[in-house]
């Protein structure tokens, strides 16, 4: 494994310029994607923050093929390439050794393009699927989506006097892509780019389908300080909000084991988001989202056989 | 349809069953199963999946195919549009079918003509023969440099796609020397060139891009004639945009579309048997419109009655539309009027036909179009 200096001296495959907010923590991986490997990536991106803010006709921050086609289908649009790269290939008609990335966030992801992304991972196609999840669709102002967290509000789950946020837990969407069965299923956060280089390395340059979801901070939606973005990031790990662990075909292994004990409430009640959770009627929300915590944590102990 | 796909031996296939277009796929997975054509046939879990696996696939550099029906074009929407704004050129087998709600398997045009403004080139086919011949044509249309545009070879569901017929196929090394390798200036697997496609399109370019893509379908209706004239000079088959069926001296004239042309050449027949000047134009092309030429064609006809299998709710049947509008800068245009038929696959017969021609013969007398819009066999008339 290459370390951060000899990953940071090679061509990234993303360039400054873009238009993500200030502290966005979303640049942190899509620069490594040509780093971390010596494949040549070809990159779709779903509809969301990162394909609006990356690319403005006619400026892109890419420095690798990028194509972004609609919000849903992204795994789709990459079945085809990659279809399209296998005959290619077998007729001569390309000698590049290429790798196929498809991004989208937790709204192209866990929720409209869910069917797509199961439907190619089914498939088997050569491909790396990267999740950024930051818990709503920000792209169109902060709406829930099914990986924000219970509690959290949203500009469709307002805190008011009959709502206290979103009134449902997160969907586990890493155990729907384990349940596929595939090569390879990863958690990761941006707050460790050395776990999380290794993983993009992994998905990549293994033959077949692999999924990663990573933890992905937002500014405005999470309401935060844009200097706290990797706080955050590792917070959500430290608390076992967010696990760092890797499964291949249904063999779990966790990467970080946290070494005290940190309430989730030290977490959520650092983010703007959460903020109406102070307040003392809400009380039972935090126990909620701790004793959900707990419950994933003694999961994925079990899980990796422990 | 699978035969000709067959021969265009395209790098990928992606597409989901759906009655009627099922057996195109089917077929063609058994030519993938015997290793006869070097495909990848992408089997997606949806239609919208397959077109979103087509432009991915051609973005690559890849000719790509699809087939499909009604439900399944309508899931395709979305990407119909953004395969025509990518300017990728996608081929689609489109078996017409009707639209759901209340659904039905049968033929009508609802599908193709809904998705008629999404910059598709689209072209008709009246039997087997011709959708055959406009699939073989079909990649030296949408591939070329001033077009560069996806392309839907349509056929009415059942009536033409499940019929017998006798047809010519052509030898497989005629059809690839027709067809040629398809050249791509941009390839999405061009590493050395990264380019990024599908960038955020705002005010101030959008406008020059719809642009290009409306002058690219103009541009298409010159080569569409070209690449027919190629076809005729190789194969011996003609076509044009469309075809004049006894409409030189025709004063009553009917336009329409695909299979019930077969039902209006054999009326006209047996009319002109008995001296009636009648007269079809069948629409081969629909985008792009050949208004020039269809003005030019009719113009001196008395009365054209236009045939819509599909409706426009609230407005007049799209095909009207458009032989109207060709035919408006006439000084002396003929009286045209419009008949819906056939929706969800009801019946369309001979006397039906003969019904029609005698109606034109009276507003023609009478000098008055009574009823400008109505439609064929439905209860509670
Ligand atoms: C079919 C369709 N529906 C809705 C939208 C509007 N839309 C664009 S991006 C987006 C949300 C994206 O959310 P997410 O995937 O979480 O990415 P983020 O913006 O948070 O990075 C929505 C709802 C769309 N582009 N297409
Ligand atoms: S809204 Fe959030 S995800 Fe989008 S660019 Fe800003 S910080 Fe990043
Ligand atoms: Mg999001």
């Amino acid at each position: 494994m290459a370390t951060m200096q000899e990953l940071a001296s090679k061509e990234g495959s993303f360039s400054g310029g873009h238009r993500m907010c200030a502290g966005c923590p979303v640049p942190i991986f899509t620069r490594m994607l040509s780093r971390v490997t010596d494949y040549e990536v070809v990159v779709c991106s779903a509809t969301g923050c990162l394909e609006v803010a990356s690319t403005i006709f006619p400026y892109s921050a890419w420095k690798v093929p990028w194509v972004h086609t609609a919000f849903e289908n992204a795994a789709a649009t990459m079945s085809g390439v990659e279809a399209a790269y296998k005959v290619l290939k077998k007729k001569g008609k390309t000698d590049k050794q290429i790798k196929c990335v498809a991004i989208g966030g937790d709204g192209g992801t866990y929720d409209i393009g869910l069917q797509s992304l199961s439907g190619a991972m089914e498939r088997g196609h050569d491909m790396l699927y990267i999740c950024y999840d930051n818990g709503a669709y920000m792209n169109t102002g902060i709406q829930r989506s099914s990986a924000t967290p219970m509690g959290a509000a949203t500009t469709t789950t307002p805190v008011g006097k009959e709502s206290s946020g979103k009134a449902h837990l997160k969907k586990d969407l890493t155990s729907i892509m384990v349940s596929h069965d595939l090569d390879y299923v990863a958690q990761a956060s941006i707050h460790n780019p050395v776990d999380l280089s290794k993983k993009i390395k992994k998905g990549i340059e293994l033959d077949g389908p692999a999924f990663l979801n990573i933890l992905s901070p937002c500014i405005p939606g999470w309401r935060i300080d844009p200097s706290s973005s990797v706080e955050l990031a590792r917070m959500g790990v430290e608390t076992k909000f967010w696990n760092l662990f890797e499964v291949e075909h249904g063999k779990y292994t966790i990467n970080y084991r946290p070494r005290k004990d940190v309430p989730v409430a030290d977490w959520i009640l650092a983010q703007g988001r959460f903020k109406h959770l102070k307040r003392p009627e809400h009380k039972h929300l935090l126990e909620e989202l701790q004793s959900q915590v707990d419950g994933q944590w003694a999961r994925l102990l079990k899980l990796a056989g422990e | 349809m699978a035969e000709a796909m067959r021969q265009i031996n395209p790098e990928v296939v992606a597409a989901f069953p759906i009655t009627p277009s099922t057996q195109v796929i089917e077929d063609f997975a058994k030519f993938v199963a015997d290793a006869r054509v070097d495909t990848e046939l992408v089997t997606v879990e949806s239609e919208h999946s397959a077109m979103s696996a087509c432009i991915g696939a051609s973005l690559s550099g890849a000719r790509a195919m699809t087939a499909t029906s009604s439900q399944g074009l309508a899931l395709m929407w979305e990407m119909l549009y953004i395969a025509s704004s990518m300017r990728q050129p996608i081929m689609m087998t489109l078996v017409n079918r009707a639209l759901a709600g209340g659904i039905n398997i049968h033929c009508d045009h609802g599908d193709s003509m809904g998705a008629r403004d999404a910059g598709w080139i689209q072209i008709y086919s009246e039997n087997n023969q011709e959708a055959y011949d406009n699939m073989v044509m079909a990649p030296a249309i949408a591939e070329n440099a001033g077009v560069r545009l996806p392309i839907m070879v349509c056929q009415d569901g059942f009536i033409i796609s499940h019929s017998i017929e006798t047809m010519q196929i052509e030898d497989d090394e005629g059809v690839r020397s027709f067809i040629g390798e398809r050249l791509t200036e941009h390839s999405l697997l061009d590493t050395d060139n990264p380019a990024s496609w599908g960038a955020l399109d705002l005010a101030d370019y959008y406008i020059e891009h719809k642009r290009a893509q409306i002058d690219a379908m103009a541009n298409a209706k010159t080569v569409i004639q070209e690449v027919s004239e190629r076809f005729n000079e190789q194969f011996g088959r003609k076509y044009e945009l469309f075809e004049s069926y006894r409409l030189e001296d025709a004063e009553r004239v009917i336009v329409a579309i695909s299979s019930v042309s077969g039902e209006i050449k054999q009326t006209i027949d047996t009319l002109r048997e008995k001296g009636e000047k009648v007269g079809l134009l069948k629409i081969r092309v629909f985008r792009p419109f050949p208004y020039d030429e269809i003005r030019e064609a009719l113009k001196n006809a008395g009365i054209v009655a236009v045939l819509d299998r599909s409706a426009s709710f609230g407005a007049y049947g799209p095909l009207f539309g458009e032989i109207r509008t060709a035919l408006a800068d006439l000084e002396n245009p003929p009286m045209t009027y419009n008949r819906t038929f056939g929706l969800g696959g009801r019946e369309t017969f001979p006397s039906d036909i003969a019904d029609i021609f005698a109606e034109s013969e009276r507003y023609l007398q009478g000098g008055k179009i009574e009823k400008v819009s109505d439609i064929l066999n439905v209860r509670g008339d």
